[in-house]
């Protein structure tokens, strides 16, 4: 077995270890962060290093290609931004923090697993590592509030999360029922040749599912503003960009597995892409956390990316891809600065950012930047994901989904340029400057030149997504 | 690219794009202050000057796009980035480049606190408006056009006045919700042609029903840009409480995008749509011009008053338009111009008098005229040009627009000229009002002439009133040729009657 295949794998795993032996150490609590650093660092290179390795592991349950290498690539990278960016972890307590960094990279290595898991068991598996290392994170977050909202959000989100992998798993067992195997090269040619049959059909929707409840889609969407309120900012953070980019990738796998031309997936994912869009735009229109305004934003853009995988065809899918990088990217950028502004792990309202192009300049101009960009406001990723995703869905004749999108830009737009308002056009009052630690800085510029250069040159970036899906198609 | 004139060599409309931008860059590294300001004037100023050469080498005699560039930019999707100035856009090009730095100048003073912020915003403003302009991409077309609502939206939303909020969310919400479906037409453009040129678009022969729902969706994105009554409520708001340069940038430029929509897409690109809804749309402007009028008629603050006349100007400018005859065409284009000129200067007029009295109520500004003559003098000019006083430069246009009309159409020709009587009433109200007001004027003896920095805002503008107005050969002789390519490009297309069927009873 060729080492480099496992690399990253290998890394985060290690480092889960050590961290697990930190964690019963008396003083672990303060070098948990450095050391978690490090390890995702590590990772980071692994994963540079192994980009490119192609081969399988695992009896065949375990694909490395260059689709999964680009996921995880990007998976641990997103983990390595949101590490440097919560620089004290303020919202959870000291004692727990070797363990919080634990489960965070526990989650991680969930997710990078399951990106390469090419039978169904394995990714139950994979999926489940992830899942459960998150529901812990939650109600990690100390008891600022003393009303609990935080443990309110965990079982909410492990409740929705097991009805969800319930359905995917009976899913699976009409697949396996169906065509006698686990492993998806022999599952695509025999669910292609059943067509459109409707037990295949329904069991292919169930497995879905578990992937539509990770990216928030309608109406699988029930936990995302509670666990975004209830969880501390960086967890939140980390709930609303990394696992994202996972289910996208899991979700492009199995939509490969419909069979060609079958109305009624399709037809379902308008109905779900548009009822997401619409719930998520009009529910965010009243919010005041901005967590949970973000939270209903994710919901909608959740609608976007279905845009994409309704296409059922290459290019579909290489925008959807697109769209969830340059979503996590935007995201994140939004969540540094929350994370920075927040200054003991509080949650943040909107008013709370009231002049904040006079308290903190920088991180006005990220968070105006993040804001355009998840409105759809050109030059920057959003209007570029944007427009490659409607030209797609239009291609394929979905004029009305088109329009109804089109104007969910449009209602959009007030929320998002309400924060905008809120951060440049009110005065601070007696609001206090915020310190801007010089990596946070660093990080901050380099995610917004990141959304402008997808934005203005998006070429790269869906010729390295293409290429991607050229290995698993 | 047959449609194109490509620069061999420095790719001049590429630099005006783009210096902009990069001193914008730079300028965030950059002291505020003064600093800022001098910076910023010398962009604008190399700007203009790098402009000036493309009117002397522009051939008056085709009507292909010339100083052309073409890069492809996103292979996939056959996007490219493409570029070229015809006798529609270069008179809008230069106006663009040349107004820039007296928004610098104008807004010397006006702008007290974050001057860097203000001028980086200036900077990307003109950057993206003059892309606008050259655009021969539709997508690098609606990127710029999307693009330049943020530092608009943030040069209201942060410098403006007290209801600056309520202004600045106003606007930006009404020109992005009209230009939604403006990127779905786009869209449906690009499938049936297989490629986002703009010149590749015209001449196309789409189906009737094809044309008409591109059309309303161009309209409606153009409509509110000019705005059109009865989309203009957003105008009077966002004038009122933006800063002096974000007026003259909203009044002068902004507006012409609109009316620059109609003439570069709706007119080439569905022709039989534009014919057929003409009557409609002409109708519309005879009510715009009316309203604009009325309304002027009866403001009490200057900006309102000048934010309405505007809406009746553009009314004339669309009337001109959608006449689709030579004469109404030209006038219509050099009346972008005028407008931009002479409304321009008069919101520059009203900021200085607002730096002195913090009012621009004309009650506070009554009797002027006896402790600033100099400024008197400028505003007279200036409001005798907007209300089309012959011998300067609205005359040209409004006279052009109106032989138009009345070729195309006598009854309605005839409503439109109470507009230009209304014109002269509101204009002379408050000329009246400001230079000598009554017997009751507040005490003015505090206030200062003009400096010299205020003078030399305003002359060039005086000079090209007087310009325009006398000797309208050298800006009237561009055009022509790329307006008669236009004209044929309308009336030569197929399936005007079946749809006029239609819609007309």
């Amino acid at each position: 077995m060729n080492p480099m295949l496992f690399a990253p794998e290998l890394g985060l795993l290690f480092g889960s270890l050590l961290l697990f032996f930190l964690s019963i150490s008396e003083h672990g609590g303060v070098q948990a962060r450095k050391f978690t650093l490090a390890v995702a660092l590590i990772s980071l290179v692994a994963a540079f290093a192994s980009f490119g390795q192609q081969g399988t592991l695992f009896y065949a349950a375990y694909k490395v290609d260059h689709f999964s290498q680009l996921f995880k690539l990007l998976i641990v990278a997103g983990l390595v931004v949101v590490l440097l960016f919560s620089v004290d972890l303020k919202g959870v307590d000291k004692d727990v923090r070797p363990e919080y960094y634990l489960f965070l990279l526990l989650s991680t290595l969930g997710l990078v697993m399951l990106v390469s898991c090419v039978e169904l068991l394995s990714f139950f598996i994979a999926l489940e590592l992830s899942s459960y290392s998150l529901y812990l994170l939650v109600p990690m977050r100390d008891d600022r509030t003393g009303v609990r909202g935080q443990m309110e959000a965990a079982i909410k989100y492990i409740l929705f999360g097991v009805v969800a992998t319930g359905v995917m798993l009976f899913g699976m067992s009409y697949l396996f029922g169906l065509t006698g195997t686990t492993y998806f090269s022999e599952l695509l040619p025999k669910l292609h040749a059943l067509g459109s049959e409707p037990t295949a059909l329904v069991g292919i929707v169930m497995v879905m599912g578990g992937f539509f409840y990770k990216l928030g889609v309608f109406p699988f969407h029930f936990w995302v503003p509670d666990v975004y309120q209830g969880s501390s900012n960086e967890t939140t953070a980390f709930i609303a960009s990394v696992p994202k980019l996972g289910a996208v990738a899991m979700l492009i796998r199995i939509t490969t597995l419909v069979a060609p031309g079958s109305e009624m997936v399709i037809n379902l994912l308008m109905v779900l892409a548009v009822a997401s869009m619409f719930y998520g735009n009009l529910a965010a229109l009243v919010q005041k956390d901005i967590k949970r305004m973000l939270g209903f934003s994710g919901i909608a853009h959740a609608g976007f990316v279905l845009l994409g995988l309704l296409t059922l065809k290459e290019s579909g899918y290489a925008t959807s891809m697109y769209y969830i990088f340059g979503y996590v990217v935007m995201n994140l950028a939004c969540f540094l600065v929350i994370c920075t502004v927040s200054r003991e792990g509080e949650n943040v309202q909107i008013e709370d950012l009231s002049g904040l192009h006079k308290r903190a300049p920088l991180l006005a101009l990220t968070m105006a930047v993040g804001m355009f960009a998840l409105a759809g406001i050109p030059p920057f990723v959003g209007f570029m994901g944007k427009f490659m995703l409607l030209a797609g869905a239009l291609n394929q004749g979905h004029l009305l989904l088109v329009i109804l999108a089109a104007l969910n830009t449009a209602i959009a737009i007030y929320y998002y340029l309400s924060v905008v308002r809120v951060v440049f056009c009110n005065d601070p009052e007696e609001r206090p400057e915020v310190l801007v630690g010089a990596v946070t800085r660093m990080v901050s510029i380099c995610l917004m030149v990141i959304i402008v250069a997808m934005g203005v040159a998006p070429t790269g970036v869906l010729e390295a997504a293409t290429a991607a899906l050229r290995s698993i198609l | 690219m047959d449609f194109l004139i490509m620069n061999n060599g420095t790719p001049w409309l590429s630099i005006l794009i783009f210096l902009p931008l990069a001193g914008a860059l730079v300028q965030m590294l950059l002291p505020t202050g003064n600093v800022a300001r001098l910076w910023t004037l010398a962009i604008t100023v190399i700007t203009a000057a790098i402009s000036l050469p493309l009117y002397f080498n522009f051939d008056p005699n085709t009507a292909l796009y010339q100083f052309g560039e073409h890069h492809v930019w996103v292979p996939s999707l056959n996007i490219s980035y493409t570029l070229g100035i015809d006798g529609i856009s270069l008179l809008l090009v230069l106006l663009t480049t040349l107004l820039m730095p007296l928004c610098v100048l104008g807004s010397w003073k006006y702008i007290e606190k974050r001057v860097k912020e203000f001028m980086i915003c200036l900077l990307l403003m003109e950057s993206t408006m003059l892309g606008v302009f050259m655009a021969l991409d539709f997508v690098l077309f609606y990127i710029l056009w999307e693009a330049m609502l943020i530092p608009m939206y943030l040069m209201i939303g942060v410098w403006g006045g007290p209801r600056k909020t309520y202004a600045s969310i106003k606007f930006f919400l009404y020109t992005l919700a009209g230009s939604v479906m403006l990127l779905v037409a786009i869209i449906a453009l690009y499938l049936k042609t297989g490629s986002f040129s703009i010149p590749q678009m015209m001449g196309q022969d789409y189906s009737a029903t094809f044309q008409l729902w591109v059309f309303l969706a161009f309209f409606l994105a153009f409509a509110i840009k000019v705005p059109m009554f009865p989309f203009h409520t957003w105008l009077p708001a966002a004038h009122v409480e933006a800063p002096t340069a974000g007026s003259v940038i909203l009044a002068s430029v902004l507006l012409k995008m609109g009316t620059y929509g109609f003439l570069r897409f709706c007119l080439p690109i569905t022709p039989a749509a534009a014919l057929s809804l003409m009557p409609y749309i002409l109708w519309l402007s005879v009510a715009g011009i009316l309203y604009g009028g009325f309304t002027a008629l009866a403001q009490s603050d200057m900006k309102k008053l000048i934010a309405y006349s505007s809406v009746g100007h553009m009314g004339f400018v669309t009337l001109g338009i959608f006449v689709l005859n030579t004469n109404g065409v030209e006038g219509a284009i050099i009346q972008m111009i005028n407008h931009g000129i002479t409304t321009g200067a008069l919101f520059l007029c009203v900021g200085m008098i607002y730096e002195r009295t913090h009012s621009r109520e004309l009650s506070m500004a009554k009797g002027v005229g006896k402790y600033m003559p100099i400024y008197v003098t400028f505003l007279a000019f200036f409001s005798l040009s907007s209300l089309a006083f012959p011998a300067t430069n609205s005359f040209v246009g409004e006279f052009l627009i109106l032989v138009g009309a009345f070729a195309h159409n006598k009854i309605l020709a005839a409503c439109a000229i109470p507009g230009a009587v209304l014109a002269a009433a509101y204009m002379l109200r408050m000329l009246q009002k400001v230079i000598w007001g009554g017997t009751d004027n507040p005490d003015q003896s505090y206030l200062k002439d003009l400096s010299l920095r205020e003078i030399v805002t305003l002359a060039p503008l005086l000079v090209f009133v007087f310009w325009i107005g006398l000797a309208p050969k050298p800006f009237m002789d561009v055009m022509h040729t790329s307006v008669a390519h236009l004209l044929t490009q309308v009336h030569g297309a197929q399936g005007t009657a079946q749809l006029a069927q239609i819609l007309l009873p």
